[in-house]
């Protein structure tokens, strides 16, 4: 399928036609009966996944099957965040690496993923917090990544409708500032990886749900669809929320509760944030969208659900916490509310890993921040499966981890409670 | 907002609870004797089922008592509450 590229003289030439002849971004085929590799999942992850596989490791006769739309599920329900500021060495080095794949994807996949490097700030509202943040920006800069401290008189220059006096509840005492955190379109991310990955020849196969995996002699060797059985000596799965019902399907276990998370849409300003912030403490993290909107993302429930909405209890506390930190917000009406199912590991680190089972790998475990690594997250579990081993960026995300007790504890930088 | 039926103070708003995740894990028995792998199942593993679930909570702003609960993780309708060391309606003890 010969396919245009999106330049400013294909929008102009297409706008002649008025926008009508604009060709499909990727195909829709009916899957073949067997493939190299297939992946279960058409999130950012996945996509990611596919389209590494074919760009690092020449494997293009990879299908992504996605039981639903492609990029519906956590990829198009997170609050488009963007950072690499966390403590541990090993999460350093694969957010880092994430990151840093973001700074050149939109030319790389020739799709403007809207990534803008306009800084994510994180609170700190005690002594401790403080601490915690010095220890991470110094820990940061250790990894070579940007990272500093701000006061709180530096803050309210930086925004100006931060409420930084001391005599709220919990007054911000400073913060941590990675610059080159932002935002990213999520939407665009999940198209902008299909779309390449396509180009490469992958098989991009929606309302395809995965109900079994087929086995010989142990190992996998394809997987039971609502489309039929589809045969791959290597099936990589990394479906978020969602990782415990398919691990089940395998008779595997794994060390995951999924839990809903909540963001929140206002009612579209004219621009007043320029930046991201978040707070662990009092627990709210917002930005400012292209339209003119807050995002507002909330804590997971406490609860185990794979219902994809939140209570609305955590909702009431998050806007509390945002009104006190912005009082100009105390106004605002919010436009919509949505869930997502969240993929929380004990240790609030990700498993990009193989498994017992021959032929089968696991990408799980994102918990409440997997957006940001959805580059280096594809890229990490694309080499995993093609080279039937971790890479060096991985090899500390594996499952065995929980049996070793070499655990990643980034409950900290996380930074959503849990 | 779920309404809870604690066993000994009856039905309450969520809030007053706090959550104590899947229930019916058993302490091994002979500690000493597990491998790492058997530990780490007893630690770290979970079932995490899209449907009933039966799980643990606190009554943390009433009673403070624990109690299992069984629970449907997608629709969150409460079939059964019960108390600590008793069989569940699935006989999950």
């Amino acid at each position: 399928m010969s396919r245009s590229r999106y330049s400013i003289f294909s929008l102009a030439r297409n706008a002649y036609s008025h926008h009508r002849n604009w060709p499909k971004a990727w195909r829709s085929p009916e899957p073949k009966s067997a493939y190299d590799v297939i992946i279960v999942g058409g999130g950012g992850h996945g996509l990611a996944t596919a389209y590494y596989l074919a760009k690092e490791h020449g494997l293009t006769n990879v299908a992504v099957l996605e039981k639903g739309w492609i990029g519906g599920g956590n990829t198009g329900r997170n609050t488009t965040i963007i950072r690499s500021n966390y403590l541990w060495d090993e999460s350093a080095a694969i957010y880092e690496k994430s990151l840093q794949l973001y700074e050149g994807l939109s030319r790389e996949l020739n799709y403007n993923l809207m990534v803008s490097q306009r800084g994510v700030l994180n609170l700190a509202h005690n002594q401790h917090d403080l601490h915690e943040l010095s220890r991470r920006v110094s820990a940061n800069r250790l990894h070579g990544i940007d990272s500093e401290i701000l006061s709180p008189f530096q803050l309210k220059e930086m925004v100006p409708i931060l409420n930084v006096s001391p005599d709220v509840r919990f007054p911000v005492l400073g913060a941590s500032l990675q610059r080159r955190g932002g935002v990213a379109r999520h939407d665009a991310v999940a198209w902008g990886f299909a779309r390449a990955a396509d180009a490469r020849g992958v098989h991009i196969i929606q309302n395809c749900e995965v109900k079994g995996f087929c086995r010989e002699e142990g190992r996998v060797t394809g997987v039971e669809t609502t489309k039929g059985i589809i045969k791959a000596p290597k099936v990589g799965v990394v479906v978020a929320g969602h990782a415990g019902v398919v691990a089940e399907m395998a008779g595997l276990r794994l060390p995951i509760e999924s839990h809903p998370l909540q963001a929140l849409v206002s009612e579209p300003l004219k621009p007043l944030l320029h930046t991201v912030i978040m707070s662990g403490s009092v627990h709210v993290y917002v930005s400012q969208s292209d339209k003119g909107e807050l995002i507002l993302g909330a804590g997971i429930d406490a609860y185990n659900s794979y219902a994809q909405r939140g209570s609305i209890r955590i909702i009431e506390d998050m806007i509390a916490a945002a009104v006190e930190l912005f009082p100009i917000f105390s106004r605002l009406r919010m436009m919509r509310q949505w869930g997502g199912i969240v993929d929380i590991c004990p240790d609030a680190s990700p498993i990009i890993s193989k498994t017992p089972i021959d032929g089968l790998y696991f990408n799980c475990g994102w918990g409440t921040g997997g957006f940001k690594a959805t580059p280096g997250s594809g890229w990490a579990f694309a080499h995993t499966i093609a080279q039937d081993r971790p890479h060096a960026i991985n090899e500390a995300f594996g499952l065995d981890r929980f049996i070793t007790g070499a655990l990643i504890d980034e409950h900290g930088a996380a930074a959503v409670s849990h | 907002m779920l309404l809870i039926n604690c066993p000994w103070c009856g039905p309450r708003d969520e809030c007053e609870f706090s959550y104590g995740g899947e229930a019916h894990i058993k302490r091994p028995e002979d500690p000493d004797k597990l491998s790492d792998a058997e530990w780490a199942d007893y630690l770290f593993m979970r079932t995490n089922p899209k449907g009933r679930f039966p799980e643990r909570w606190v009554h943390t702003h009433g009673c403070n008592r624990w109690f299992n609960a069984v629970r449907d993780t997608v629709t969150h309708d409460i079939s059964a509450t019960y108390g600590m060391g008793e069989d569940g309606p699935e006989g999950q003890l």
